[in-house]
């Protein structure tokens, strides 16, 4: 990953190197710098601090570079196109942003989904994104570029992850040396728990988001460093464009104050603490209301108080510090002090227990009760607990997303602790809090990655630094007297100091490549994991053949494409809400349910209609004027992500409203079952007739009897499955997708 | 621009010129029209895929007393709307030796035409001295006249079309002996109109021989036969040809495609259509063929939502095949829209011609084998500087410029526009694009990034040497 191993005599040797974070000449690791650089030294005898900066700004050019293409796996396997689910609608909102300019954006109600509810778009999303990518859009329009939108917004996210790791640099530097900060840029480049959200083609929030915290993080740590105003108002509008991107910004807006709080606690206020929060919190604040979206929370919802809290707080201990230079008897000052305190507090009590309960500051939402308590979704909110991001984290997938940063990490807390600062603890409280909710929810392993990154950088870089300086000290005398015959009798001095401990060069060097091999490892790991598991598009399937060829599965998009061409222009579409961003972005059609879960009841009742009998579904789906249902079968090919094995979650979301379904009436004792010994309601349903319709007429696979179920490995219980109401439509290729039309009430006579 | 416009001025006389003088020829003919006569009229109509041929051999001959040059061809309102190209030549030589000259067709009008029949004249090389006789060979092509009836069908049935046509040669003559052959591709024939003497063979009709037809004689027949062929039609097809003189030409295609057959109706049965794949969905088609120009490369098939991963590309070097497959089998009444692109080297098709004026020779018809365009436009889009575009095109078609600008493009590169209707396979002639380019303007896009970059690293020296901060 870093180094390139750089000959050694091609760098200057003469005077100490001041940083002494990529000591040039004996150590291997670290460089990266190509041959050319390494022969413009002898040509143009630059100065060490040229050098360095030289060697610091390819160093960072080369990681900038290696950030942007190991996210393009994807575009190279399969081809520019948006991934997944929820980029769907990013894409389909930017595509409407440009064509249609800002203030239609703004306003735009969108009637194609959540019929007949609608959705005010410009009220419900975070625009950052969106702006962004129509941003660098524009700009290259206006350079004469003739892009696409599609590949601006496919490229978004791995340019923002390249960003990313100038911030890490600059954080680094900020926090520890900048020698710290290259290797945080370096790791943060290819660190897979970043890269899961960032590849090509992952045109998410998160793609900006985690830009944005790192960088407000960085403001506002440079701000409190500095105490300069400036700084500071650069962390309000890099807080305001957190805001503007991404619901993640509540992480900022409740650690900036805890932090604030335990320097507070710790005896740490100063003045520099005070001009930053003071200008970061209230500029923020005016700025974040900007959003529609987020409105007034700031001063209205209970997620937002401890920020507010925090802020009366340090106006207090300002005023407690005049109080006290204007009082010069302590004992007085004593006294004055716990009054004020206890007032201060009770008042913020008083206030915060009037708004609560007048409702003027709205209670917890149950999101982020789910965050601070990892069993409350599954028991309260099913339609969260039914995402599978939103599930605890396995141990395996902290080791799958950090690998050996899970080890430096904590040596890396080590070293942070041996030297506090005001920047060290902020990053020490980024990463045990976002720790924390890494193990609750496996999407914020996300947020922690930053933190990871830097800690494990700072833990990579002391010890490098550390053991480098062992060798250096010995190694000098070879060198020095092979180069220079004038430093011998200084070399030889050395020398017999060193003699003293004779293991610990060997010791210094073993350690050495004992790190190098573990961060080559973490290279090769980050590589493979971003190849194999973070580069499908998830939209289009590929599977190996039975000669080793390999075999595409395209059927969402026939199915959607089909569609988008051959169904009336107003059809409404019933699907399970996965698919609903991709149907009207792909399908152009208008959708019952999608993505967006804001109304829990909508998507109950699909939820009944997919696990109601027949005739019972149908009284659903026209009171919802539904013409279409689009069902994903995997049963064919063996795809097990299909809507049979995401059945049990529509059965209890539905049943969370609507008593009437109940789920033990689709388990045979407890278990789930789709053969001959399931339950009868299970056998007749609609989602199991919509998905095996015909299906038993169908030899799957040489040697199992004909309606072979593949992905759930049993023949299906239910073969004769006659539709009344409905008539399929379509079926794609593989039947992953498979449409059904609501035939027209029959005739009376 | 101005040269265009003194061109157009000159065309335009000469076209009033011309058509004074055809005016002036035509009250000669129609003196004359009755002392022509054919002899002999043998018509053989191919019914065999969507896009009708008509093959009309008419002996002529010449009873009058004044010599005749040109011929009318007669035809009813219905056809002329559909009618796709009308072509005539004339036979030289004897059996072996017989050589075809093509001859000029052009629309006229006839005072006094029975029923709104249309009528294009056909100028002979040679005038047609008194009791001298000529062969014609005329062929027609009409688009969409094969009627679905009936027009829905479901998965299992096939497609059942009309044809309606006249058992008589129209014409403004006097017809001595006339014979016509239909050719259909099946031997299922649902029913045919009987002009007696009709024989049906297994996959023809044969209506005649009829002796004695008064001009303007007219019986109209209906043949309801099987055709299950693909109805493939783009309804509108734009190409885009980017000239580069870097060495390549870049051509995107969008297609609307359109089954135009008997409409789909009812359920789509994936499981009959993969079982009984004969039976199920005979109409319907899966793929199309498109012959590229040879030597092409970078070929891409895709649509609004991404790449169409089922595609075949076989390449040598005399020709190359695209077989394209749309995302999903197309029925009765299915759209599928997409764009195909590649590109071509430049030496291939852009020559020089005198005195620093290129000329692009291109194909203008549809690359994809047996469909019909009902509106191609065709976007020559020229280099960046170029001057005096002006398009030669074999038929008539409607022209017009754009500006579009494109990569680095400072003032915009000019657009030829071709638009035609109406377009069959037999169109695929070459047409020309004449401009006039100075080599110069390829340096421009280069030294407009080279001056970038350089100013690019001015900034950044300057930045490192500058000390910005306001107090020291």
């Amino acid at each position: 990953m870093v180094g390139k191993p750089e000959s050694s005599n091609g760098t200057a040797k003469s005077g100490s190197n001041q940083t002494g974070s990529s000591p040039p000449s004996a150590l291997p690791l670290n460089l990266k710098s190509d041959l050319f650089s390494s022969l413009s030294f002898k040509t143009l005898k630059l100065k060490t601090k040229q050098q360095e900066l030289l060697l610091r700004v390819s160093i960072l050019c080369l990681i900038y570079i290696l950030a942007f293409i190991t996210r393009l796996f994807s575009v190279l396997r399969y081809e520019s196109m948006i991934h997944e689910f929820d980029p769907y609608f990013n894409y389909r909102t930017t595509l409407f942003l440009t064509q249609k300019g800002f203030y239609e954006f703004w306003n735009w109600f969108d009637s194609e989904s959540w019929y007949p509810l609608g959705r005010i778009i410009g009220g419900t999303l975070y625009p950052g994104l969106m702006v962004t990518a129509a941003i660098i859009y524009w700009v290259l329009r206006f350079l004469r570029f003739a892009v696409h939108i599609r590949e601006v917004c496919v490229l978004t996210a791995p340019f923002f992850a390249s960003n990313t790791t100038l911030v890490a640099y600059f954080f680094g530097k900020e926090i520890w040396d900048s020698g710290a900060g290259l290797v945080a840029a370096a790791l943060i480049a290819i660190c897979p728990g970043y890269i899961s959200r960032s590849v090509a083609g992952s045109y998410d929030n998160e793609g900006v988001a985690i830009f944005a915290l790192l960088f407000t993080f960085y403001l506002f740590v440079k701000a409190v460093n500095t105490g300069s105003l400036a700084w500071a108002l650069a962390s309000a509008f890099g807080y305001f464009y957190m805001v503007s991107a991404w619901g993640g910004y509540v992480f900022i807006i409740n650690l900036i104050p805890l932090y604030v709080l335990v320097l507070l606690i710790t005896g740490r206020y100063s003045m520099r603490l005070y001009v930053a929060y003071n200008c970061m919190y209230v500029l923020g604040m005016l700025l974040a209301m900007q959003i529609r979206f987020v409105g007034f929370q700031h001063v209205q919802s209970g997620e937002h108080m401890a920020a507010m809290g925090v802020f009366f707080l340090i106006q207090v201990f300002y005023f407690l510090d005049w109080v006290r230079y204007l009082l010069s008897d302590t004992k007085l000052f004593q006294a004055f002090l716990r009054i004020t305190v206890t007032t201060a507090v009770g008042v913020g009590a008083i206030a915060l227990g009037v708004g609560t309960a007048s409702g003027y500051i709205s209670p917890w939402t149950g999101r982020f009760y789910s965050l601070l308590d990892p069993t409350y979704a599954k028991d309260h909110i099913p339609i969260i607990a039914s995402v599978s991001e939103h599930q605890p984290t396995a141990w395996s997938s902290f080791m799958f997303d950090f690998h050996i940063l899970l080890f430096l990490f904590p040596a890396g807390l080590y070293f942070c602790f041996k030297r506090l600062s005001d920047a060290t603890i902020f990053i020490v409280m980024y990463g045990l809090t976002s720790m924390y909710f890494a193990g609750v929810m496996v999407r914020l392993i996300l947020v922690a990655t930053p933190a990871v990154c830097l800690i494990s950088a700072i833990a990579v870089s002391a010890t490098i630094k550390n053991l480098t300086q062992l060798v250096r000290t010995k190694s000098k005398v070879p060198q020095s007297g092979s180069s220079k015959g004038s430093g011998s009798s200084k070399g030889s001095s050395k020398a017999t100091v060193d003699q003293s401990q004779p293991f610990q060069r060997n010791g210094a060097i073993a350690l050495l490549l004992g790190a190098f091999y573990l961060l080559s490892k973490y290279a090769t790991h980050c590589t493979w994991v971003t190849s194999e598991a973070y580069s499908s598009p998830s939209i289009v399937l590929a599977a190996r053949g039975a000669h080793g060829n390999r075999v595409i599965f395209d059927d969402y998009r026939e199915a959607y494409f089909w569609l988008r061409q051959n169904t009336p222009p107003d059809a409404k579409v019933m699907s399970w809400w996965d698919y609903g961003y991709q149907i009207t972005a792909m399908g152009n059609r208008t959708v019952i349910v999608d993505n967006n879960t804001w109304n829990n009841t909508h998507i109950a009742t699909v939820g009944r209609a997919m696990s109601s009998y027949e005739h019972e579904a149908i009284e659903i789906m026209r009171s919802l004027d539904v013409d279409y249902v689009l069902v994903v079968f995997g049963g064919v090919t063996g795809y097990s992500s299909d809507d049979i094995n995401k059945f049990l979650w529509m059965v209890r979301i539905g049943g969370g409203v609507f008593p009437v379904i109940k789920e033990p009436d689709y388990l045979v004792n407890g278990e789930y079952r789709v053969d001959k010994g399931a339950a009868p309601k299970m056998l007749n349903c609609l989602m199991y007739k919509l998905c095996y319709y015909r299906f038993g007429e169908l030899t799957t696979e040489y040697g199992k009897p004909p309606g072979y179920d593949r992905a759930r490995g049993v023949e299906i219980g239910n073969k004769d499955i006659k539709l009344e109401y409905l008539e399929e439509a379509f079926t794609t290729s593989n039947w992953i997708v498979r449409i059904y039309k609501v035939k027209p009430p029959n005739n009376r006579w | 621009m101005e040269a265009q416009m003194r061109l157009g001025r000159v065309a335009l006389a000469l076209a009033l010129a011309f058509s004074i003088f055809s005016n002036l020829s035509l009250l000669v003919t129609s003196s004359s029209s009755q002392d022509l006569q054919i002899v002999n009229a043998e018509r053989r109509i191919d019914l065999t895929s969507h896009i009708v041929k008509v093959f009309l051999t008419l002996k002529i001959e010449n009873t009058g007393t004044s010599p005749a040059s040109e011929v009318l061809l007669a035809f009813p309102p219905t056809q002329v709307d559909h009618l796709a190209v009308l072509k005539a030549a004339v036979t030289a030589g004897k059996r072996k030796k017989k050589t075809y000259l093509p001859l000029d067709v052009n629309p006229t009008e006839v005072p006094d035409a029975p029923n709104e029949t249309k009528y294009f004249s056909v100028s002979l090389l040679n005038p047609l001295n008194k009791g001298e006789t000529a062969t014609l060979e005329v062929l027609y092509i009409l688009t969409h006249s094969l009627e679905p009836f009936p027009a829905e069908i479901s998965q299992s049935e096939s497609q059942l079309v009309y044809y309606r046509d006249s058992a008589e040669v129209l014409s403004p003559y006097y017809i001595k002996q006339q014979t016509t052959f239909i050719r259909i591709p099946s031997s299922k024939i649902e029913s045919f109109t009987k002009v007696e003497p009709t024989n049906r063979a297994s996959t023809e009709l044969k209506y005649g021989p009829y002796n004695d037809r008064a001009p303007y004689s007219f019986s109209p027949i209906l043949v309801h036969f099987e055709n299950n062929n693909p109805f493939a039609v783009v309804e509108e097809l734009v190409r885009e040809v980017e000239i580069s003189h870097w060495g390549s030409i870049q051509v995107r295609e969008h297609y609307s495609l359109v089954h135009a057959g008997a409409r789909h109706k009812g359920v789509f049965s994936r499981v009959e259509y993969q079982s009984r794949p004969s039976v199920s969905g005979a109409p319907s088609f899966r793929n199309l063929l498109a012959r590229l120009p040879p030597r092409v490369h970078s070929v891409y098939y895709r649509d609004d939502i991404g790449n169409i991963s089922s595609s075949h590309l076989r390449t040598d070097y005399q020709k190359s095949e695209l077989e394209i497959e749309p995302r999903y089998p197309l029925f009765g009444g299915w759209k599928a829209t997409f764009v195909i692109g590649y590109g071509l080297p430049l030496q291939d098709f852009l020559f020089e011609s005198s005195e620093g004026t290129r000329y692009l020779n291109f194909s203008f018809g549809c690359f994809l084998v047996d469909t019909v365009v009902d509106k191609l436009i065709v976007k020559v889009v020229l280099p960046e500087g170029s001057k005096d575009p002006s398009p030669v095109v074999p038929f008539a078609v409607e022209q017009r410029l754009e500006t579009k600008y494109s990569y680095l493009d400072v003032v915009g590169r000019t657009v030829v526009v071709l638009e035609k209707k109406n377009v069959v396979p037999e169109h695929n002639n070459h047409f020309q694009v004449y401009y006039k380019f100075n080599q110069i303007f390829m340096l421009a896009e280069p030294l407009m990034l080279t001056i970038a970059f350089f100013l690019f690293f001015v900034a950044s020296v300057a930045y490192i040497h500058i000390d910005l901060s306001i107090s020291k």
